[in-house]
């Protein structure tokens, strides 16, 4: 069993390698016989699903985590192996939208599970520390950071992701936006928010704005602190 | 000139069972007549643009406006792409035509859906024809509306997730095969080349 650092699928293993720490289950690529490629399992969501109440509805969550996520990961799972079997560079890049997709589902999934958390509890307050001085130092205001944020995610015409990322090139916390299931790759992820229609239609239908004035109420800003002080060290 | 949102060619249960009254209230009253209202909007500030028609829209525009036109447009023609008396296999002109261009209607079928549950988020999936009404295929993204290319569209089949949430929740599959008791064949016979 070996990863491999060259060859065609270096360029993924790179797009992977930024994402990594957000695919919990372990990646293992073995090109023996068989050519079987890595098995990616769905996270378990780290709380109940009728947690977020009354801000995400717990049928929006299960169908979120049990249906749209789980089709990402069984459709990575397909895409990789495929990809792994194509013999040609040809086949190779008819499949890499699939894995794009499919892994780009995964990956901006398996972030948002972990920047939410339970209404009311401890992780949903910003505290003062380096993180919220970090955001009033970008943004001037926590009230300017959420406009901001919320706008631009609104804005998004499709579907995609919102995204306060870290620039590790100018050192700064910026908002940016991604398409379909584009993984966040310039900035690092701090805080992901999913404007796709599945992640709100059943409880807000076409009221945006208010699916995404009420998931500040369940905003993990622990974790997004604990993300930025990775960046920041890593830098 | 003010945009207006065309009528509904029915009643908003007259899709019922397939699609319901609430997924018509919804994607008619709150979606498309959301588009309308926001290039309206956008109107008001008098740019050059105001007063042209959707089709010099979607050839002319690009950005926010070219969304709004181009959703508007393509809504109007979805609805149109669906019939309470529309399903079954086609009739007139519109099933040789599928015939020479797929081989057979069962074929036909099986590419469209492919197309429509196969698309990688947000979009639309078409059939389109030529100056010589030949048939094809074609799926846009987001707004994208195939005129922009120069095609001439037939059908269309609206795959954002708002098309079928409500009845369907994520089974798109499952909303594509009822997509085809409503398919409007009469509609598609008049988008044709005489």
């Amino acid at each position: 069993v070996s990863t491999q650092s060259t060859g065609p699928l270096h360029g993924y293993h790179t797009m992977f390698a930024i994402a990594r720490s957000a695919l919990r289950a372990p990646v293992r690529r073995t090109f023996a016989a068989s050519a079987s490629a890595s098995v990616h399992t769905l996270p378990d969501l780290p709380y109940d699903y009728n947690a977020l109440e009354p801000h995400i509805s717990a049928e929006i969550m299960t169908l979120h985590h049990k249906k749209h996520h789980q089709t990402y990961v069984t459709g990575l799972n397909a895409a990789e192996e495929a990809y792994v079997k194509a013999p040609t560079p040809k086949e190779r890049i008819a499949l890499q939208a699939a894995v794009k997709f499919n892994g780009g589902g995964h990956i901006n999934h398996s972030l948002f599970w972990k920047n939410l958390a339970p209404t009311g509890s401890p992780e949903t307050k910003l505290s003062g520390g380096e993180f919220k001085e970090a955001i009033e130092k970008a943004f001037g205001s926590v009230d300017a950071f959420k406009k901001e944020l919320n706008t631009k995610t609104a804005a998004i015409q499709g579907s995609g992701w919102g995204w306060l990322g870290y620039n590790k090139a100018t050192k700064s916390l910026e908002i940016v936006t991604t398409a379909n299931q584009d993984p966040l790759l310039s900035h690092v992820p701090i805080i992901g928010i999913d404007i796709w229609e599945h992640a709100f239609y059943l409880q807000y239908k076409n009221v945006k704005p208010d699916y995404l004035n009420a998931i500040w109420n369940v905003l993990n800003f622990k974790e997004a602190a604990a993300r930025y002080k990775e960046a920041r060290s890593s830098s | 000139m003010t945009y207006e949102l065309p009528p509904l060619p029915y009643a908003k249960n007259a899709l019922a069972p397939h699609l319901s009254e609430e997924t018509l209230n919804f994607h008619y009253e709150k979606h498309h007549r959301g588009y309308v209202n926001k290039l309206n909007q956008l109107a008001a500030e008098k740019p050059a643009w105001a007063g042209k028609s959707y089709e010099e829209l979607i050839k002319t525009e690009s950005g926010v406006v070219f969304n709004q036109a181009a959703q508007i447009w393509n809504h109007t023609f979805y609805w149109k792409s669906l019939s309470p008396n529309g399903g079954g296999a086609p009739t007139g002109k519109i099933a040789e035509l599928i015939n020479e261009a797929f081989g057979s209607f069962d074929a036909f079928k099986e590419k469209f859906s492919a197309a429509a549950s196969g698309h990688f988020g947000s979009g639309w999936a078409w059939l389109v024809r030529d100056d010589n009404n030949k048939l094809q295929i074609v799926s846009t993204h987001d707004a994208g509306n195939p005129i922009k290319d120069g095609h001439n569209p037939v059908l269309t089949c609206d795959v954002w997730e708002h098309a079928y949430y409500i009845d369907f929740r994520n089974d798109r599959p499952k909303y594509i095969a009822t997509w085809w008791n409503l398919v409007n064949w009469e509609f598609a016979n008049s988008n044709l080349k005489p």
